[in-house]
């Protein structure tokens, strides 16, 4: 499953729309053959107590033009389809105008936008607000993203960083994306991100965010930096409701890299894995706290990196944290 | 288990200033009354009402509310079929307000739609409407402004029958709704972040039964087969005539009498399931017009509906009970020959799943609403034999065919496709026959559309032209919009009808949920089976998830009319239109 949702998530950061489709094969127009309909069931109200049968479906004719054998009593043969008449478009453009006058409905129908399909609004949410506990030491995490606009235009802000209790943060970021829905469930995001540590930098940003088959919320996002590297990150999660409010997220997270960065420790291809398991419990929906398992390791040569200097390429984490919106 | 929310309200209000709104008076601390339970009356030839800012509390819940006249909801309006009336709104809130009077037959520009009909009440200001009253029967009347109809801006309005009417002893206004303290802009911001915030009824690795399979497949559309309703008895607690299932509102009728309720579905979200345990009851009309008696146990009831029916209880306390169609709660009353004697409402049943007949994908073995499973809890069809993804039917009966849960080649050619359109059903079906979602299997008589024939006779004409507009959604995103085009866009590209045009409309539903889609101004019939003499009149009709629902309308009232799902956090979205009937005849003819 796991690996299902990864390939999946890399296919769609490859090729976003194709990937809208959900079938996977090209769809047919063909209706299914719809035989002649039926009289309508006759009311069959008669007894009380369970119903033996259902009653036959009630059809009506296909009005889609296939030509078909149609002899109840209720059906039309063909009505043609097609623009109005000519009348249908005579006089104003807006009848009330003529009445009310012309400015007060433009007003009117301009306000209507907004309360007719044009709401703007937007959400905070910290995903991960957590501290971390492995082998002595006590390190915190924050996930935060929030966004504004409307249904296909969104201004989107994403922080995440990470630090140990007593010393300095390791690494701190923030994004600032516009994001445009490109199909039903995924948004195409671009934008800037500034790293704060482990050293100031900028990068630009191309990604897809949305919802994959199955229910994984996914991100995935390419960076390219101020100094020509690139590197990406894919992260997927899935919310296992085991009661209405008892709910157990596993979380998975890949960084890669198309090339060495010295300054950073990274080797090129794939630099760390990232998994978790959280449970949650919301006692309220915007307000969950939650306890967990996190595993981290560094990959390839980026773990070989971390082997030379001496360093541990991965670790166990027991996880508390809250996830909280509005 | 709850936790204060106001400081998420507050916190959310200060996410930026293009987020909040200017605080209204009552938002600023200053003095609110409390606005009335329940309704008083007003009729006759003037009428005034004046909308306002007030308190309101039933069951534990308080918050603020627009009341009409003081009260929520609002007056019943009688009136007597023949009669003019001259009705004369105050709007003394800080916002613009409106009231569309559904169900009417009146002119255009007093049909109460801001922006399409007439510019609105701005604050301070009367508008007065004038029109003569042309029909009888059971209508409602709200306010079509904003997301207000949601806080309280609504009432019941009756019309005096011209001719006395014998069939009844007793007369009652069943009036159902809801009551939420969250404001409406903030239960609208948490549909559109999602999360299915509402719903308490999802199926988890410890609740519902449907096999793994069915649920993977379900996951691979990314869709939740318990997305019944989005706003749920989680915040709304449902009332009857304004009073919630604790407050104990009775009816009162002695043994042997026939008692007429009318019942209307003023809800801004809600469908409900009508029954009363032990006490059949006889449909006389469905949405203001009179149709053939039917006798049924229950009936479920759309949002913006509205159907009469008579009843003639023994004696003893009945439960007159409103159950909210995903099962997240009730409307309660007791319907009683002695005061004071409360009837014990039945247990909430289990809540409802979608089948395969929701996700457009036609009828199995020619039943409908999946293959019946007579073990089944309500509504859980089995889906054996189903692939996710690939949707193989070999067990279907349509041979080896795959289906797209979103072939964009099923869509009108004008239609738009884009983010806002999740799925295209794949073999949407008429389900006129259907009792609606939870109701297939109760095991006593349910209300179908196909009962519904008119009393009297319409006069026989053939539709001249078809007209096919379809019902499209994004449940993640929550955009709602017809033909894949939200109303902000076609505000200067409405659906056409030339004045005395017949027109056959089918409606086909893309989405996994019933939406009661309105025509103001209009009666339309419903092609249910019944006969062109015989198609029911009505001016709200459901269409079932992945399903079609036909009508035939003669566009014989010209000027601009609003068409829009009745879901008022839908309508919000953007699904709505703007229907036109032109030219305007001359003077002296037409009707």
């Amino acid at each position: 499953m796991l690996r299902l949702c990864l390939a999946s998530t890399l296919a769609l950061a490859a090729a976003p729309l194709s990937a809208q489709d959900m079938s996977g094969h090209e769809g047919h127009g063909a209706q299914a053959e719809e035989p002649a309909a039926e009289q309508p069931p006759k009311d069959d109200h008669s007894g009380h107590g369970n119903m033996k049968k259902p009653p036959a479906p009630f059809k009506l004719p296909d009005m889609t033009g296939a030509p078909q054998m149609d002899h109840s009593a209720h059906t039309m043969g063909d009505i043609p389809s097609g623009p109005p008449p000519a009348e249908a478009f005579e006089g104003p453009q807006h009848a009330a105008d003529e009445i009310f006058g012309a400015e007060a409905m433009a007003e009117a129908r301009k306000t209507n936008h907004a309360t007719h399909g044009d709401m703007l609004t937007g959400t905070i949410m910290a995903e991960r607000l957590e501290v971390r506990i492995s082998d002595g030491h006590e390190a915190f995490l924050w996930d935060v993203q929030g966004w504004y606009g409307g249904d296909i235009d969104k201004f989107v802000i994403k922080s995440e960083g990470e630090g140990e209790f007593g010393e300095s943060v390791e690494d701190t970021e923030i994004q600032a994306l516009w994001g445009h829905a490109i199909g039903p469930f995924f948004d195409l995001q671009a934008g800037a991100r500034i790293d704060l540590e482990p050293e100031t930098r900028s990068h630009f940003v191309l990604g897809v965010q949305g919802l994959a088959p199955y229910m994984w919320h996914v991100d995935g996002a390419l960076f390219l930096s101020d100094r020509g590297d690139l590197t990406a990150r894919l992260e997927g999660e899935y919310d296992q409701k085991i009661t209405q409010r008892l709910i157990l997220q596993p979380r998975v997270e890949l960084e890669l890299s198309a090339q060495d960065i010295p300054e950073r420790e990274i080797g090129a291809g794939l630099t760390k894995i990232e998994t978790g398991l959280r449970l949650r419990y919301e006692i309220a929906r915007e307000f969950a706290p939650y306890v967990g398992i996190g595993y981290e390791a560094k990959l390839g040569e980026t773990a070989d990196i971390a082997r030379l200097a001496g360093e541990d390429t991965d670790g166990v984490a027991a996880v508390f944290g809250i996830r909280a919106w509005f | 288990m709850s936790i204060d929310r106001r400081k998420f309200i507050t916190s959310s209000a200060a996410l930026g200033a293009a987020m909040s709104l200017p605080l209204p008076a009552w938002a600023r601390g200053e003095s609110l009354t409390h606005a009335k339970q329940g309704f008083g009356e007003v009729s006759g030839e003037k009428i005034a009402l004046s909308v306002g800012d007030h308190h309101f509390g039933v069951g534990g819940r308080k918050g603020h509310a627009i009341a009409v006249n003081g009260s929520v909801p609002g007056p019943l309006v009688r009136l007597r079929e023949g009669q003019n009336v001259r009705i004369d709104v105050t709007n003394n809130l800080d916002e613009d307000t409106s009231i569309h009077w559904h169900g009417l037959l009146l002119p255009f520009q007093f049909d109460g739609v801001p922006g399409v009909s007439f510019p609105g009440i701005k604050p301070g200001e009367t508008f007065t409407y004038e029109f003569p009253i042309r029909q009888n029967g059971t209508y409602w009347w709200h306010s079509h402004s904003g997301l207000q109809e949601q806080v309280g801006h609504y009432g019941p309005l009756i019309i005096e029958s011209a001719e006395p009417d014998p069939r009844y002893d007793r007369d009652y206004v069943v009036l159902l709704s809801e009551f939420t303290p969250v404001h409406p802009h903030e239960i609208a911001r948490k549909l559109k972040v999602g999360e299915h915030y509402y719903n308490r009824q999802m199926q988890t690795a410890t609740e519902g039964d449907m096999p793994l399979k069915e649920r993977l497949m379900w996951g691979g559309m990314r869709m939740n087969p318990r997305d019944i309703s989005d706003v749920t008895g989680s915040t709304y607690t449902f009332l009857i005539n304004g009073h919630g299932p604790m407050d104990g509102l009775e009816y009162l009728f002695a043994p042997g009498e026939k008692v007429r309720l009318r019942v209307i579905n003023g809800s801004a979200m809600t469908f409900f399931n009508i029954r009363i345990p032990g006490v059949p009851m006889t449909v006389i009309a469905a949405d203001g017009m009179d149709v053939a008696p039917v006798e049924v146990d229950e009936f479920q009831i759309g949002t913006a509906e509205t159907y009469d029916v008579i009843v003639a209880p023994p004696a003893g306390s009945h439960a007159l009970v409103a159950e909210a169609m995903d099962r997240s709660g009730m409307g309660v009353a007791s319907l009683t020959s002695h005061k004071g004697h409360r009837a014990t409402p039945p247990p909430l049943r289990e809540p409802v799943t979608l089948t395969m007949a929701d996700m457009g994908m036609g009828s199995m073995d020619g039943a409908h609403g999946g293959a019946m499973d007579q073990d089944a809890h309500a509504g859980h069809g089995s889906m054996a034999g189903m692939d996710h993804g690939g949707m193989d039917h070999g067990a279907m009966g349509h041979g080896d065919m795959d289906h797209s849960m979103r072939d964009t080649s099923k869509l009108p050619p004008d239609a738009q496709v884009g983010p806002g359109l999740d799925m295209v059903s794949p073999m949407p079906m008429d389900r006129m026959d259907y009792p609606g979602l939870g109701l297939d299997n109760v095991g006593h008589r349910v209300l179908r559309y196909t009962d519904l024939k008119a009393k009297r006779m319409n006069p026989h004409r053939m539709p001249t032209r078809q007209l096919e507009i379809h019902l499209t959604g994004n449940m993640e995103r929550y955009m709602w919009s017809f033909d894949g085009r939200k109303f902000s866009a076609v505000t200067d590209d409405p659906i056409r009808f030339s004045y005395d045009e017949r027109v056959r409309v089918k409606l086909v539903n893309d989405t996994m949920m019933a939406h009661p889609i309105h025509l103001h101004g209009h009666f339309f019939e419903l092609v249910n089976g019944s006969g062109m003499m015989n198609q029911p009149l009505k001016h709200t009709v459901i269409v079932q998830p992945g399903s079609t629902a036909t009508f035939d309308v003669t566009a014989n009232e010209p000027g601009d009319w609003a068409f829009h799902c009745h879901l008022l956090y839908h309508m919000h979205a953007g699904m709505m239109q703007t229907v036109t009937v032109r030219p305007f005849p001359a003077a002296g003819e037409g009707a």
